[in-house]
């Protein structure tokens, strides 16, 4: 992989709420091209970390590196638009409940002036079928949606405007089994059809499996281990272990009590 | 001695905090009013809060102009009676209608409304993530949800006024006329003899300078809201009531510059 700039770097990014420090020096590389998923403990920071990478936190300390540009020491506008190729979807969802969903979803094609509002309708209506969702669903309101269908609204928000890099925080919690697979197909179709790289933060093991090429797990702070998401199961790794076979005893104490 | 030096402390970190909020204020106020000039324009949402500010505050604002000028004409009846100068009442209804009773209750009625649901609105986008899915959206959230919000603030609030001051002026002009008996075609002659475009227009300036400062309080304290259900609500709530104080003062700020002369 030398001599290749990876499509996203960390170095030493550190960030602390307070006296809490919850990044503390994360060294990573993402590959262009390819599908990371992160796992770790709740709380462990990786909301945080994607957020970081976005620009919605600033981090304390380290460089993070867009196509080997330094993105924290750019002009802002600069920075706004390294950033402006990169889609998110957030752990709540986040969608506009002020909006209708087909505005939701056609939200990023609108603001960056690409289709004009009576085609976004239609446009939106696509975007809902490939997430599962039936068209029809663009007029309702937010609100009157369940939890796992907000999911995929916010999840055919975040690839409409086909993102360079998209980020997913937890993409299949609160979705059905089934569901779960399909999503799971249509952030691998993301990369491997449109070349987009990805980010995935999930819980599921058997999600981490299928949508990742590579994995990496953070605790306290680092990043204690990474490799092909094909090892997670059986990765050498003591945490690793304890955490994908979900075992009470091992060296990842949980505090429970704080 | 220490504790002197604790008390300075807490004083220093009052003041430092004070000097800090201050500073982010006006940094968040000039970035809004940067946004109304530059492209891309959010028509929709400028629209949105115009008809929200302006539109439907006009019960409410209508409501309290009438009964302020019907008050007011009473009052100075009675009260201008022990000199024998009951016939001043025209007077005094329009002028401090105009003046001051006009935008400043208005004002402070909009507030209430339109500056809690503000931060409301935006303090639950804050708390949601919904701002962060902005800014990943190519969408500037100051432009798209601030710059409208103050623009709209600034051209609702005179728009309001004027009709505050014409229903002020017509609940003093009931009172008078129904109860204390002055002739109505005289009244409104020396209404309108007495009153100067420099008493309403003065009254306009502050609408704007109130409406400006109800759209600021509510955007800054729902864009800076923390911490869930609770937040948001603190934030609504520091928003009306730092919105009022600043009214009123900017009201004794503004009067001095047009009147004290
Ligand atoms: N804006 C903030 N202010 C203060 N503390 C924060 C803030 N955001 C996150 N934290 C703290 O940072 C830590 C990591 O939060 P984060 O949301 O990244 O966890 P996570 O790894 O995504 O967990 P989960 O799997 O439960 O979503 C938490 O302890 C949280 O309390
Ligand atoms: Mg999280």
């Amino acid at each position: 992989m030398s001599g290749v700039v990876p499509k996203i770097r960390l170095s030493g990014v550190c960030k602390a709420f307070g006296d809490k420090v919850v990044l503390d020096g994360i060294d990573l590389d993402v590959p262009a091209r390819t599908s990371l998923v992160v796992i770790g403990g709740s709380g462990s920071g990786k909301s945080v970390l994607l957020k970081c990478i976005l620009g919605l936190i600033e981090p304390d300390a380290g460089k993070i590196e867009i196509d080997g540009r330094d993105v924290l020491r750019m002009p802002r506008e600069e920075q706004t638009r390294a950033r402006a190729g990169i889609g998110m979807l957030f752990q709540n969802g986040a969608l506009f409940d002020s909006l209708p969903v087909w505005e939701n979803v056609a939200f990023g094609l609108l603001a960056q002036g690409k289709i004009a509002r009576r085609e976004a309708r239609e446009r939106a209506g696509e975007f809902l079928e490939q997430v599962g969702l039936a068209a029809s669903v663009g007029d309702l309101s937010p609100a009157e949606l369940s939890g796992g269908m907000q999911k995929r609204v916010a999840l055919a928000r975040a690839i409409a405007a086909r993102p360079d890099i998209l980020f997913f925080d937890e993409p299949t919690t609160g979705l059905d089994p089934i569901m779960g697979a399909v999503i799971d197909g249509l952030v691998v179709d993301c990369v491997k059809r449109l070349g987009s790289t990805a980010v995935a933060i999930t819980h599921d093991m058997a999600s981490a499996r299928r949508i990742g090429d590579q994995a990496a797990m953070i605790h306290k702070g680092k990043i204690v281990w990474s490799g092909p998401a094909g090892r997670l199961m059986d990765s050498g790794n003591a945490m690793v272990d304890q955490f994908t076979h979900g075992r009470r005893e091992g060296p990842i104490q949980m505090e429970l009590r704080r | 001695m220490t504790s002197i030096l604790d008390s300075v402390a807490a004083i220093g970190r009052a003041v430092i905090g004070a000097c800090r909020t201050t500073g982010a204020l006006a940094v968040f106020a000039a970035t809004g009013l940067s946004h109304i000039f530059r492209p891309p324009f959010y028509g929709r949402m400028f629209a949105a809060a115009l008809l929200e500010i302006g539109y439907f505050s006009l019960p409410v604002v209508a409501l309290t102009a009438i009964f302020t000028g019907m008050v007011l004409a009473l009052q100075s009846y009675t009260g201008f009676a022990r000199f024998s100068a009951e016939g001043a009442v025209a007077n005094v209804v329009v002028l401090s209608v105009t003046r001051e009773l006009g935008p400043v209750l208005a004002a402070l009625m909009v507030s209430g409304r339109v500056g809690a649901a503000m931060a409301a609105e935006i303090g639950t986008m804050r708390v949601t993530d919904q701002i962060d899915a902005l800014s990943t959206l190519s969408t500037d959230p100051m432009k798209y949800l601030v710059a409208p919000r103050l623009l709209a603030g600034i051209v609702a609030m005179p728009l309001l006024v004027v009709v505050a001051d014409i229903l002020g002026v017509l609940g003093g002009f009931i009172v008078s006329t129904l109860k204390l008996g002055f002739n109505p075609g005289n009244y409104l002659t020396k209404t309108l003899d007495f009153v100067q475009t420099m008493d309403v227009v003065s009254g306009l300036v502050k609408a704007a300078v109130f409406g400006f400062v109800i759209a600021l309080m509510g955007c800054y304290q729902g864009y800076n809201s923390r911490g869930g259900a609770q937040g948001v609500g603190a934030a609504t709530t520091s928003a009306v009531v730092a919105a009022s104080i600043l009214i009123l003062a900017f009201d004794y700020v503004l009067t001095e510059m047009f009147f004290a002369r």
